[in-house]
């Protein structure tokens, strides 16, 4: 636990000047975008007389200089307070906490999808590598990673959806169904079977592919020529010595693929209308609310870092070799 | 026996190589095939494929010709895989041959902003850039390298750090070169292979990037790309579906094709290393 605990501490540290370039690079690209909220409000209202538009640019405090408004965003950020949204008409952080949570649901039914199918079905590849069984999963993983994964989901969402009607085209719930508690899981659920299958079929074939090359890489050592010299059986020897050791790389991939995951689930929540964390950032993009797409752009950078952290903390426990010899000093 | 007679040998490479020369052809030829603009109406709108001999594909919802359409729609995603890699791979050879090179505090600094690239996903930031810079063909280029030439980097600091040690760079000390000068001349160029190797996954996750951004309509609107199409096919998704099915294949076929002409290169390769 000891050695958990001081992996997580010096990750934190080293972390944050790598968020503070995250925050300071992007108040920067898009303080570099034409216009600011106050132009795009006044779009949507239709315009105003300077005097407004003065206090209001005031008001937002964006008429100070550039690492002003930098260093007055940060010293606010510390406080938790992201900026209001123009679009909204909320405070950012509020808006963002709102969709955090569907997007969360989907990318972890996602992860979980893609990592147990990928790597059972990485196993079966990779049990007996250059088999019939290997060849096809190879090759068909191959072609579902090359698929796009928002053309993947209008296709299921035509066929599962539209034709065969088993499940909803769109949204996270029945609008206005009054449903509560357990009821309302199971509509959410019903709801994010499509989504998730698009998002998570897509990264299937990374796990597969990893861990088919994994054991195929784990039959060649020493080890399993010894355990298959003992005569334990092939089945004995797959699970316990092969794949065993194949599967830690793919903790670390998971990690890896964090942010890509996320990035992928912009696409997919736009394609399902889902009204989640990715949607929110096309939405900022549409309205040009540069300050609520600065704030989607920090709290997913801050999600990735998290959710590195975990895959840490994991590897950790499953391997006694990580952090032992900053335990011990 | 060359490498490209070994990698035709594998049927991932041939098929690959193959899917790869259609879809440089199909780029190549298109002005030749429909020399026409492919977003003029020259037919009834939603007519279904195979129905018409001369538009073969079927028409869109506006009675674009929808072969014509893929057709030049093939340039876009060449275009923007290729050199999205280009640049990506420019920058990341770079900045990791930098880094790995002068060490210390620059390279603390400079695997810093890696990082940071790496911790926002590629798809957001690449959102972000086209949205401040405005779509255009370069635009989107840039955005989808800015997300891309972290993996490079990483790999090119790491190959540089071995290679410094080398002989031959302390002979090259030795005769007086200057710092920049080693680095771009010496240790650039043999850390490169390895780096290059990564050109095949970063040119089919920029076609994927591309395809998603011009899905979302942040895309070039004045070319036709296949993601445009897909995005415009969904409108009549319930009635027409082969509309945004076609273009999605086209997309698949271009991006298998890469995987496994990669796939196809590498086990050459590694059979001519394991031979040699």
């Amino acid at each position: 636990m000891r050695r958990a605990f001081l992996l997580v501490r010096r990750r934190l540290i080293s972390s944050i000047p790598v968020l503070l370039i995250v925050i300071a690079g992007t108040f920067l690209l898009l303080e570099a975008a034409p216009g600011d909220a106050v132009d795009a409000y006044l779009l949507s209202i239709g315009g105003g007389d300077p005097v407004l538009v003065q206090s209001l640019r005031e008001s937002y405090g964006l008429d100070q200089s550039i690492p002003a408004r930098l260093w007055l965003y940060v010293s606010a950020l510390v406080r938790l307070d992201l900026g209001w949204s123009v679009v909204f008409d909320r405070p950012i952080l509020d808006v963002i906490l709102e969709r955090l949570p569907n997007t969360l649901w989907l990318m972890g039914s996602a992860v979980a999808l893609s990592f147990g199918l990928g790597s059972a079905l990485g196993i079966v590849a990779g049990a007996r590598p250059g088999s019939a069984a290997d060849r096809a999963l190879s090759i068909g993983s191959l072609a579902l990673y090359a698929v796009p994964s928002f053309w993947f989901g209008l296709v299921i969402s035509v066929v599962f959806a539209v034709q065969l009607r088993w499940f909803p085209t769109s949204g996270i719930e029945t609008i206005a169904s009054g449903k509560e508690g357990f009821a309302r899981a199971r509509d959410i659920a019903w709801h994010l079977v499509l989504p998730v299958s698009a998002l998570g079929f897509i990264y299937l074939a990374l796990f597969l592919r990893m861990m088919r090359s994994g054991m195929a890489e784990a039959w060649r050592q020493d080890y399993a020529l010894a355990a298959r010299a003992k005569g334990l059986a092939r089945s004995r020897i797959v699970v316990r010595h092969i794949a065993r050791n194949a599967l830690l790389p793919l903790v670390t991939m998971l990690g890896l693929q964090a942010a890509t995951m996320l990035g992928g689930s912009i696409v997919i929540e736009s394609v399902f209308a889902i009204p989640g964390f990715g949607r929110l950032a096309q939405e900022a993009v549409a309205g040009r609310d540069t300050a609520l797409l600065t704030g989607i752009i920090v709290v997913s950078a801050v999600l990735v870092i998290l959710v590195n952290l975990l895959v840490d903390i994991t590897y950790a426990l499953l391997d006694p070799r990580v952090g032992a010899t900053e335990a011990a000093a | 026996m060359s490498v490209l007679a070994r990698t035709l040998r594998s049927p991932e490479g041939a098929i690959g190589l193959a899917l790869l020369c259609l879809l440089l052809l199909m780029a190549l030829l298109a002005g030749v095939i429909f020399p026409g603009d492919p977003l003029a109406i020259v037919g009834p709108a939603l007519l279904a494929p195979f129905q018409d001999a001369s538009l073969p594909l079927g028409t869109d919802r506006l009675g674009r010709d929808v072969l014509a359409e893929l057709v030049h729609g093939s340039r876009a995603s060449l275009t923007v895989g290729i050199a999205a890699a280009f640049v990506a791979l420019t920058i990341g050879a770079l900045v990791g041959t930098l880094a790995g090179f002068a060490g210390g505090l620059v390279d603390e600094a400079l695997m810093r902003v890696v990082d940071a690239f790496q911790i926002v996903p590629s798809f957001l930031l690449a959102l972000a850039f086209v949205s401040v810079a405005g779509a255009s063909l370069p635009v989107v280029v840039f955005a989808i390298a800015l997300g891309a030439w972290t993996g490079p980097a990483r790999l090119a600091r790491a190959e540089v750090l071995s290679i410094r040690e080398r002989d031959y760079v302390a002979a090259a000390r030795v005769v007086g070169m200057r710092p920049l000068e080693i680095a771009l001349r010496e240790v650039l160029p043999n850390a490169l292979p390895p780096v290059l190797a990564l050109s095949s996954v970063i040119v089919a996750s920029a076609v994927l990037i591309e395809a998603a951004l011009s899905f979302l309509g942040l895309g070039d609107p004045n070319i036709v790309t296949w993601g445009s199409m897909i995005a415009e096919g969904r409108n009549v998704l319930r009635s027409a579906p082969f509309l945004s099915i076609i273009p999605g294949v086209a997309l698949m076929l271009t991006v298998l094709g890469v995987y496994l002409f990669s796939e196809g290169l590498a086990e050459a390769l590694a059979r001519r290393k394991a031979r040699g």
